[in-house]
């Protein structure tokens, strides 16, 4: 039997792989171990099977499998704190080859993800450039922000309802709370609400999520109390209507017929139900002003509704309707930031670029 | 201040992998999350009840469809509190008789499903009618709307490459060059715009979805 086994090991042609290297898997929560390995230089591997050994034990088990191709693979099913060291089977149609032992090693949890390091730098300077001009826009420096039709017309949006003696209907998206398109509905609706408390313009606020129900209830509630006009507030202004998607899209279209708001507002995260609330508001003759940052969503809006808030135009209309300085300033910074990223974008382009030209023999 | 210490827990959170940090992390995306849910859809079906009621009561434009909505409210919180979700598991309330079954599942494959599927084949007539809008080419950009979406449409098909071989390639890089070039720059601006929201917030700047003013 020995000789047999001795014979097989002289006649497998095989190479199995080498530097077979375990450690732990870095940036993680713990509980996995990272191999690394160089495959062997054999054509005929089919895979390599992956064996591990806990320490003080004599069994080898098998914990995964990687392709011909692969020299790496992660084993995510082991505990922290205990040693383990691995083997790599290399696996051919007809014989198998396994590689020396890797050392032991232990997996444990990090206290810092270094592969976010980049969004860390990059979110430092864009609040450094944000608290900077908020700083100038406390020290009165006039700051300037182009204009925004969209955001322009929502004074006449709501004359023109005042006058026809219409409601204004605010859809403020189909997402919960955690959102930021929502939180950013929320303060235009702010803006919004003190607006209709002025003109004593009927709202109309109907909403998908209960937790969004209450903030907007809330917030329409102080933004009637902030224009004087806490006595217009009707808390039936602001309901919830269903978390089913297609459900709210059919009863915000009814309100829609049969209220006939003289203006919608579609503002927030909204789904495929886009296109179906805007294309009925059109119907109606009302003034809509759409703004999302749901990407795939904008054409439909652009299409449907009179002005569309595109992406970031969204998260600056509160500070564009309010006027606010402070806010004002943070916009700044969006902008400067904006600046930033694209002259990186120019740089790295031209870099990309001249790296792969023979500019190197010029000099 | 829990506005304030709960949004640098957040970013914190993303920055720290270790499992003491993920776990609370979880628990308050999940669990606390979960819980003031519960507590709101209890405010939300008082919204809604108290919406209908106002109607009834004023007799408002097609008020007689607030009966079907209370009713229906309360018939579907009887059967899903007491008649158990589906046959295998059963609550209370009988809910079938004889081969004609209406427990929870029931309701929603043979009620819900049907209604929302109607109002998403609506999609399909709205998209005509907007195309139609759209392609009007009243200006430039429309114009050139209007001749974007024409060579994607017609490359999309096996006449455009007939027609025209290359046109299905140029269509395509209309798509992943052009655009993606678009999508992207909206999507800077997006992810610029998010961050600068939330640190406006968690520093107290923007309080206006707090019901305060900017």
């Amino acid at each position: 039997m020995t000789l047999s086994l001795s014979l097989i090991f002289l006649l497998s042609s095989l190479s199995p792989p080498t530097d077979v290297i375990a450690r732990d898997k870095p940036n993680d929560s713990g509980g996995a171990i990272l191999l690394t390995w160089t495959r062997s230089s054999d054509t005929t591997v089919v895979s390599y099977r992956v064996l591990r050994q806990t320490e003080g034990k004599a069994t080898w088990d098998t914990v995964g499998l990687a392709g011909r191709l692969a020299n790496r693979f992660t084993d995510d099913e082991v505990q922290d704190g205990i040693r383990y060291r691995y083997q790599i089977l290399t696996v051919s149609e007809t014989e198998t080859a396994e590689s020396a032992p890797s050392e032991y090693t232990v997996c444990s949890p990090q206290w810092f993800n270094f592969d976010r390091m980049p969004a860390v730098i990059g979110t430092i300077i864009f609040t450094c450039l944000i608290v900077f001009f908020i700083g100038r826009a406390k020290r009165n420096i006039k700051l300037f922000i182009r204009r925004i039709a969209g955001l322009d017309a929502v004074e006449e949006a709501l004359g023109r309802a005042t006058e026809m003696g219409r409601g204004i209907l605010y859809v403020p998206g189909l997402s919960s709370i955690d959102d930021v398109a929502t939180i950013a509905s929320m303060n235009i609706l702010g803006e919004v609400a003190k607006k209709t408390a002025k003109f004593g313009t009927p709202l109309i606020v109907p909403l998908r999520d209960p937790i969004v129900y209450t903030v907007a209830r809330e917030v329409v509630k102080e933004s009637y109390t902030a224009a004087g006009r806490a006595d217009a507030f009707n808390q039936d202004m602001v309901f919830y209507v269903t978390d089913q998607q297609f459900a709210f899209a059919a009863a915000v279209d009814g309100i829609m017929v049969r209220e006939k708001p003289a203006t919608n507002f579609f503002i927030g995260m909204f789904w495929a139900e886009s296109l179906i609330l805007a294309e009925t508001g059109a119907t109606t003759g009302a003034i809509q002003i759409a703004g999302t940052d749901a990407v795939s969503q904008l054409p439909f809006f652009i299409t449907a509704c009179d002005y569309t808030l595109i992406g970031e135009e969204l998260y600056a209309a509160s500070a564009y309707l309010s006027r606010e300085p402070l806010l004002l300033g943070a916009i700044k910074g969006q902008d400067y930031s904006k600046l930033l990223i694209l002259v990186l974008i120019v740089v790295s382009t031209i870099l990309a670029l001249t790296a792969n030209l023979p500019v190197q023999n010029i000099f | 201040m829990i506005v304030l210490v709960l949004g640098i827990f957040g970013a914190v959170a993303f920055v720290i992998p270790h499992p003491i940090v993920k776990s609370i992390d979880e628990t308050m995306r999940n669990d606390v999350l979960r819980i003031i849910t519960a507590f709101s859809l209890v405010l939300g079906v008082g919204s809604i009840i108290q919406h209908h009621l106002i109607k009834i009561r004023r007799k408002a434009e097609h008020w007689p469809f607030s009966y079907i909505a209370l009713i229906s409210l309360a018939v579907s919180a009887a059967i899903g509190l007491f008649g158990g979700i589906d046959p295998a598991s059963p609550g209370i309330l009988p809910t079938h008789i004889g081969g004609f079954s209406f427990h929870m599942q029931a309701l929603y494959d043979n009620i819900m499903i049907p209604l929302a599927s109607t109002m998403f084949a609506l999609l399909a007539f709205f998209m005509a009618s907007a195309a139609y809008r759209a392609f009007r080419a009243r200006n430039l950009e429309a114009t050139l709307l209007l001749i974007a979406a024409f060579i994607l449409m017609l490359g999309a098909v096996p006449l455009g490459r007939m027609l025209i071989r290359p046109l299905p390639d140029f269509a395509e890089w209309i798509l992943t060059v052009p655009n993606t070039a678009a999508k992207r720059g909206i999507m800077f601006g997006i992810g610029l715009g998010s961050i600068a929201t939330s640190l406006k917030i968690i520093l107290g700047i923007e309080r206006g979805w707090l019901g305060g003013g900017g």
